[in-house]
């Protein structure tokens, strides 16, 4: 694990040269391309703020109502703490139809438990190796007018739960 | 959908909110949440503007083109009724190496138009080809190298090391993917 910890730290700096050395080799005038594209992002920032702001207000207001714990204690009956927190599970259920959703939900278990804690770290993997499974099933199908979807579910449901193993069991190996 | 989830949240609150004595939280924690939701943003700010850069560099060095041809080999390897020289082909790399840098503005465009191009090899309209549900179990297994976003997220809220997740979400990312694609295969043979 300590290996894969340092690995990280040095996956962005090499992305970062590697870029930019292309950009370079490759004759471009870099900076220039930069602003560009940081622009971009820029826009693309603004834009999904009033979703976030959105959002954010919705998660808070079910939070402090008391109906987050009261759904986390009921999902705690079914499945054991020790395994997966009920927090988790509902981030789970929203992703397969929302990202930003999620995304909202997380944000919460980050400001609870902290970024750097079990459930916060489990929620970082998560979200990074899972994809909006309905929303996206229905945008492709619906582009060329496809009604039997045949096995894309079962399949993209099966990698989700291999995904969401994987997090949770590398969650823990950090935070040995 | 989520207007629907979104509606819910609010509606559950306000009405659990009231049964339970809670409703002065619930004003103050609307409040919080939305002025949460700008101080998050203005670190995204910085965070995504950086990266988005550099991602226009790469894109403009044409590191998209390189790395959609060496994908070539595992193409043909994944979907085997797609003829080499359709243009499917080139739709789904450049699809599968946008979503792998996390350029979602480049990958769903080549997304779609690589789904009309399947549907011209589709001899039973209506109905999903190989082809279409293993590309789609691809996409959804997530691709993503370097979680951005997710990192964003984390410096904002404390992290002591945001992109400490960088490596293991790779790894996550990889199981998945080859967890998505062993599916693909073994459930074509099976599915009617």
């Amino acid at each position: 694990m300590t290996l894969i910890l340092y690995l990280s730290d040095m996956i962005l700096p090499f992305v970062l040269f590697y870029i930019i050395a292309s950009g370079l080799t490759a004759g471009r005038p870099v900076y220039d391309d930069f602003v560009e594209g940081a622009k971009d992002g820029f826009r693309t920032v603004l834009g999904v703020m009033p979703t976030l702001i959105g959002l954010m207000a919705g998660v808070s207001i079910l939070r402090a109502s008391g109906f987050l714990s009261f759904l986390a204690g009921l999902l705690s009956h079914f499945i054991s703490e020790e395994v997966i927190r009920p927090e988790l599970i509902s981030v789970i259920l929203v992703k397969l139809f929302s990202s930003s959703a999620a995304t909202g939900l997380a944000l919460d278990i980050f400001s609870q438990f902290g970024a750097d804690s079990l459930p916060g770290l489990s929620v970082s993997l998560m979200l990074s190796c899972t994809e909006t499974i309905f929303y996206t099933m229905s945008v492709y199908f619906m582009s060329v007018k496809i009604k039997k979807t045949r096995y894309t579910l079962p399949g993209a449901l099966a990698a989700c739960a291999a995904g969401i193993v994987m997090s949770l069991f590398l969650a823990r190996q950090m935070q040995l | 959908m989520l207007n629907y989830l979104w509606a819910a949240m609010i509606l559950i609150g306000v009405i659990w909110g009231a049964f339970h004595g809670t409703l002065d939280d619930v004003t103050e924690s609307a409040l919080s949440g939305a002025k949460e939701a700008v101080s998050l943003c203005i670190t995204m700010l910085g965070i995504l503007s950086l990266w988005s850069g550099v991602l226009k560099i790469a894109e403009r060095a044409g590191l998209l083109k390189k790395f959609s041809r060496a994908l070539r080999p595992f193409i043909r390897f994944l979907f085997p009724q797609v003829p080499d020289d359709h243009p499917a082909c080139e739709a789904m790399s450049t699809n599968i190496i946008a979503n792998m840098l996390g350029l979602g503005w480049a990958a769903t465009p080549a997304g779609l138009r690589a789904m009309q191009q399947l549907d011209q090899l589709n001899d039973k309209k209506g109905t999903a080809t190989n082809a279409m549900c293993t590309f789609l179990i691809l996409n959804m297994s997530s691709l993503q190298l370097i979680p951005i976003n997710m990192i964003a997220y984390r410096s904002q809220y404390g992290s002591v090391n945001p992109a400490a997740i960088v490596m293991p979400a790779l790894l996550a990312t990889a199981v998945s993917t080859a967890v998505g694609i062993l599916a693909a295969k073994l459930l074509e043979r099976v599915w009617p």
